[in-house]
C-alpha cells in the first residue's frame, strides 16, 4: 500500500518534471520569501508545483552525497550515498482546510517513512487545528530539516541523535500565529504517542533517543498509553531573527500491561532552544540549538546508560558571492562554519565520582555553491572527536563530504 | 573577468588542493606500539576473518533484554569492561564474595560467588549478603592472551616454589582446579588428585579462555550458551543466548590478540631500569620470559614471548588480603599479573591508573609499595634506591 501510493506520487511527479516545458499547464510555487517564516512554516514554505487545476500540489528533495572518512588513519574508502529521498503532497481541500504529508525513503529505499501526514484547519490565525502524523515541534531542526535548506551534509549530530530528528509522531493539537509590526509570535502544543524503553535498551550501549524510531507501532498505538506532550513558543523579529523555546516530555516505559503494574512511570523530557538570524549588514545567517534531556533511567541499571544528555550546534553561513554565474541569475557561492558537541551521558560514576564522558565534539567547515536558493552544491570537511564512556583518548574520525540536494 | 570571479575561483582551487592534501588532513593511526588491540603477525586469511568476527562479538555486540541481557548483568557487553582490550575502570569492576576459606562457598543460595549489582527494570540487583566476605576484581588487559594459554604447564611449573627451596622468600604454586564440564586439556596437560592448573584470573581460577568467555557471557552479563546454560537469576537450565560458534569466535580472537610491544627499549634510563628490576628480583614472580609449546595456530607455536608473568601464585600479604578465597587460592595469594602494556594503562582508564586486583593504587609507584608477602623484600629494596634509580625502574615499566 505504502509503496503503491509512492509509486504514483513518483510517477505523478515524473510527469509534471516532463511536462514542465507547457508552462501554462503547470505552475510552480515558489516560497514567498517576503513574509516573516518561522521555523513552524517550514512545512509549507517549500516549493512546490501544481498542475492545472489540480487540487493537489507535489513537491520533494533529494540528496546525493560522497563521502571519504578515515577513522584514526583507518578508512573503509570512498563511498556513495543517497541518504533520503522525500515527496511531498500538499492540498487545500476547503477554504483555510490544509491537508500536507512528507514521505521519506532513507538509505536508498530501506526505510520508508511517512515524516508527516496532517490535515490542519483554520479555525483562526491563532488557532489551529492540526491532527495526523505530526513532526514535534521540539528545537528547530526537527521542523525544519529539509536538505536543500543546509550547507551542511551531515545532519547536526544533536538535533538527530539527542533529539531524534527527524522525529514523528501521531497526534493532534493547536497551534497559531499572531503578527505585530516587526514582530509574530507563536505556539504550538500538541499531545501525541511517545517513546518507548528502547531508548535505554538498545545496541548503541548509551541512552538513544533514535532507538525510538524504529518502532514504527507508535503509528498505530501508544507503547504505554501515556501521551507525549510537546509545547513550543517562538517569537521572531525582524531584524533580531527568531527564537524557540520547546520541550517534549512523556512516559517511555511500559509501566502496566493487561492491568499488571509492571514498574513505576519512567519519564523522558526534553528542553530545547533554538535561534536564528540574518545579519543584515554582512548577510550572514546564524542558525543554532541547544538540547537538554532528561531520563528517568532506574537506578539499579547501568550508568552506561546516560540519565542526562545535551548538546547543539552552531552554524555560520556567510555567502561571498552573489550575482549571476554560468547563466543562474541568483547564484550564490557561501563558506559555512558548523560547530557542534553531544553529550549522550552527563554526570558523574558513582564508584570514582569521575566525570562520564561518551562525548562527541566536530567541527565542519564548508563551502556551497547554490544556482538557487531551492539547489546547493557543497563540500564539507569535518572532524570529529569521540570520546568514550571512561573519557579514554578520542577516537578521531575526519574526512570529506561532498554532495548536492535539491528540491523538485 | 571580475574581481569576484578570481576570488571563486582560487576558493575552487583552495579546496581541490585541499582534498588532494586530503591524507593529510585525516587523522593518522596511532603506531603500533601505542595499541592494545589488533592480532598476532602471520595470522591466515581464513584466521584473520575469524578474528574479525570474534572482534565484532567481543566490542560491537550489546545485549539488551530481547537478546537475553539479564536479567541481572554487570555491563552489557565484553568490550564495556575491556575497552580496546585495555585494563578496566572501576565502573567495570566485578565483586566476588563468599567464601572466606578452601572449604566453599556460603553464600551459593545467595548470587554467590560473583555479585550482579544491575539489573533489567523491574528487577531486583543482588545486594552483597551481611556477613559475606568479598574482593573486587579489575578487569586485565587482554592482550597476548594466547602466549599465555599456549604455554606448557611443565613450564610453569618449572618457576614453581610451593615450600620456597631455595629460600628466596618467594615461593610460588599454581593453583590446583577442577575443570569445567567443557573444554579440551592442553597437550601434556599435568594433573594432581583429579585437579588441573588454572591460569586466568586474578587467582588464577579458570582453566582456559573458553572457560572465561563461557563464564563471562554468563556471569558478567546474563547470557547463557550451551556451555553455561543456567540463568543466573533462576538458576535454572534455559535455552542458550548466544551460539556456541559465537563463543568459539570470541575465545579465537582472545587467542590471536596481539603481544603488546615495548616501546622505547633501547633507551638507556629504560635499560637502567630494567636492570633494577632483575636485581630487586622483581622478575623472580614477573618472569620476563616465557615460552609457547605446540598450538595449532602457527603464529602462537613455539614462540619466546615477554609477558612478565610466571601465573603462578603468590602470598602477597595481609594488606592484600581481602579475606576471599577463590579455589584453592587463599585470600592473600594473587596470580602475578603480566606487567606488558603497562605503561599503556591509562589509554584504557579514562587517563588514571587503576592498578592492583581492585585497582586501588593510582600510579605504578603505589603498586610497588603495596606488594607485601613474599614480595616484601623487593618491596623494600625498592624502598632503598635513590629517586633517580627508582624513577628508572618507572621509566622501565612505563615502556612495557
Ligand atoms: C563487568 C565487566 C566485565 C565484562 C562484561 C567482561 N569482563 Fe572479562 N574480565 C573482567 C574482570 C573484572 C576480569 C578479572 C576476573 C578475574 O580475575 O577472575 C576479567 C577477566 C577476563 C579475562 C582473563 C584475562 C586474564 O588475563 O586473566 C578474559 C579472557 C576476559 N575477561 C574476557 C572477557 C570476555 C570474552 C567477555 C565477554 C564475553 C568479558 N570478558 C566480559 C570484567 C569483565
Ligand atoms: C612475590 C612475587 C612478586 C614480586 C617479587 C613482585 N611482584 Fe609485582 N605483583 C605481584 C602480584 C601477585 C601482583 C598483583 C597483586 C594484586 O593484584 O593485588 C603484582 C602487581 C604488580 C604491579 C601492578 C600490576 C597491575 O597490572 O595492576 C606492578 C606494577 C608490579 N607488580 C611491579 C613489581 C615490581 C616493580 C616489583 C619489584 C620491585 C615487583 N612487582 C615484585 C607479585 C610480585
Amino acid at each position: 500500500m505504502k509503496r503503491f501510493f509512492l509509486l504514483s506520487m513518483l510517477l505523478a511527479i515524473a510527469g509534471i518534471a516532463a511536462a514542465q516545458r507547457d508552462t501554462a499547464l503547470f505552475k510552480r510555487i515558489v516560497p514567498d520569501s517576503g513574509r516573516l517564516h518561522m521555523n513552524m512554516d517550514a512545512v509549507y514554505n517549500r516549493p512546490f508545483v501544481q498542475a492545472g487545476k489540480l487540487p493537489a500540489t507535489l513537491g520533494g528533495y533529494v540528496e546525493a552525497n560522497s563521502a571519504y572518512f578515515s577513522e584514526n588513519g583507518v578508512s573503509e574508502g570512498l563511498s556513495f550515498q543517497l541518504p533520503r529521498l522525500t515527496l511531498f503532497v500538499a492540498s487545500t481541500i476547503r477554504q483555510r482546510i490544509k491537508f500536507l504529508s512528507e514521505i521519506e525513503l532513507e538509505e536508498g529505499g530501506r526505510e520508508i517513512n511517512i515524516e508527516f501526514a496532517s490535515v490542519d484547519v483554520e479555525l483562526d490565525p491563532l488557532l489551529n487545528f492540526r491532527g495526523g502524523i505530526i513532526m514535534n515541534p521540539i528545537g528547530a531542526f526537527n521542523q525544519n530539516h529539509d536538505g536543500p535548506k543546509w550547507e551542511f551534509i551531515s545532519r547536526p549530530v544533536a538535533a538527530t541523535t539527542i533529539i531524534p530528528a527527524t522525529w514523528s509522531t501521531v497526534g493532534f493539537g493547536v497551534f497559531g500565529k499572531y503578527a505585530q509590526d516587526n514582530w509574530v509570535w507563536a505556539y504550538e502544543a500538541y499531545l501525541s504517542n511517545g517513546f518507548d524503553d528502547k531508548i535505554i535498551n538498545n545496541n548503541q550501549n548509551r541512552t538513544w533517543m533514535p532507538a525510538s524510531k524504529t518502532n514504527a507501532e507508535r503509528f498505530e498505538e501508544s507503547f504505554n498509553g501515556a501521551p507525549l506532550i510537546t509545547l513550543k513558543g517562538a517569537v521572531r523579529h525582524r531584524r533580531f531573527g527568531e527564537v524557540g523555546i520547546s520541550w517534549m516530555g512523556g512516559v517511555y516505559n511500559k509501566y502496566r500491561e493487561d492491568g499488571i503494574d509492571l514498574d513505576q512511570k519512567r519519564r523522558v523530557d526534553f528542553l530545547a532552544l533554538d535561534y536564528n538570524t540574518r545579519l543584515s549588514k554582512w548577510n550572514t545567517a546564524i542558525t543554532g540549538e541547544w538540547v537538554w534531556a532528561f531520563i528517568g533511567v532506574p537506578p539499579t541499571y547501568t550508568q552506561q546508560y546516560g540519565r542526562r544528555q545535551q548538546g547543539g550546534f552552531i552554524d555560520l553561513v556567510q555567502p561571498v558571492i552573489q550575482q549571476p554565474m554560468l547563466g543562474w541569475n541568483q547564484a550564490t557561492i557561501n563558506v559555512a562554519l558548523r560547530g557542534e558537541y553531544a553529550d549522550y551521558n552527563v554526570g558523574r560514576f558513582i564508584e570514582t565520582g569521575g566525570n562520564i564522558y561518551d562525548q562527541v565534539t566536530a567541527i565542519v567547515p564548508g563551502i556551497s555553491f547554490r544556482p538557487s536558493g531551492q539547489t546547493v552544491l557543497r563540500a564539507n570537511y569535518r572532524y570529529a572527536w569521540h570520546r568514550d564512556l571512561l573519557g579514554n583518548p578520542a577516537k578521531k574520525i575526519a574526512g570529506f563530504q561532498f554532495g548536492i540536494s535539491t528540491y523538485f | 573577468m571580475s574581481n569576484k570571479y578570481i576570488w571563486a575561483t582560487g576558493v575552487i582551487l583552495l579546496l581541490v588542493i585541499a582534498m588532494m592534501a586530503c591524507q593529510k588532513m585525516l587523522p593518522r593511526a596511532p603506531a603500533d606500539d601505542r595499541l592494545l588491540d589488533g592480532p598476532v603477525a602471520e595470522l591466515s586469511t581464513e584466521q584473520h576473518i575469524q578474528f574479525l568476527r570474534g572482534d565484532v562479538a567481543f566490542n560491537d555486540e550489546v545485549f539488551t533484554a530481547e537478546t537475553g541481557l539479564g536479567p541481572l548483568f554487570i555491563a552489557t557487553s565484553c568490550g564495556s569492561c575491556h575497552a580496546g582490550d585495555g585494563k578496566g575502570h572501576p565502573f567495570t569492576t566485578l565483586t566476588r564474595f563468599g567464601q572466606p576459606d578452601t572449604l566453599g562457598n556460603r553464600f551459593l543460595q545467595r548470587g554467590g560467588p560473583q555479585l550482579q549489582h544491575r539489573a533489567l527494570p523491574g528487577f531486583l540487583p543482588e545486594q552483597l549478603p551481611a556477613g559475606a566476605t568479598f574482593s573486587r576484581f579489575m578487569p586485565p588487559a587482554n592482550t597476548g592472551l594466547g602466549f599465555l594459554d599456549a604455554v606448557p604447564d611443565a613450564e610453569l611449573l618449572k618457576h614453581a616454589d610451593p615450600d620456597d627451596a631455595d629460600g628466596d622468600g618467594i615461593s610460588g604454586r599454581p593453583n590446583w582446579i577442577p575443570l569445567p564440564g567443557y573444554g579440551s586439556l592442553r597437550p601434556d596437560a599435568i594433573q594432581r588428585n583429579g585437579r588441573y592448573i588454572g591460569r586466568f584470573g586474578k587467582k588464577a581460577a579458570v582453566y582456559d579462555l573458553l572457560q572465561q568467555t563461557a563464564s563471562a557471557y554468563n556471569q558478567d552479563m546474563g547470557i547463557t550458551s550451551a556451555y553455561e546454560p543456567h540463568d543466573t537469576y533462576s538458576g535454572q537450565a534455559i535455552d542458550p543466548e548466544i551460539g556456541t560458534s559465537k563463543v568459539l569466535d570470541v575465545v579465537f580472537y582472545l587467542k590471536t590478540l596481539k603481544a603488546p610491544l615495548q616501546r622505547n627499549a633501547e633507551n638507556p634510563e629504560v635499560k637502567a631500569g630494567r636492570q633494577l628490576f632483575l636485581e630487586l628480583r622483581c622478575s623472580s614472580c614477573h618472569v620476563p620470559e616465557l615460552k609457547t609449546g605446540y598450538s595449532p595456530v602457527a603464529a602462537l607455536s613455539f614462540k619466546v614471548f615477554y609477558p612478565y608473568t610466571d601465573l603462578l601464585l603468590h602470598d602477597m600479604g595481609p594488606e592484600l588480603n581481602d579475606g576471599y578465597t577463590e579455589g584453592t587460592a587463599l585470600p592473600e595469594e594473587w596470580r602475578t599479573p603480566p606487567l606488558w602494556g603497562l605503561g599503556l594503562s591509562m589509554n584504557a582508564q579514562g587517563g588514571k591508573y587503576f592498578l592492583m586486583h581492585d585497582g586501588r593504587a593510582g600510579s605504578i609507584r603505589e603498586a610497588i609499595l603495596m606488594h607485601g608477602g613474599e614480595a616484601q623484600q623487593s618491596r623494600n629494596r625498592f624502598r632503598q634506591l635513590t629517586e633517580p634509580e627508582q624513577q628508572q625502574l618507572l621509566w622501565f615499566l612505563e615502556s612495557l
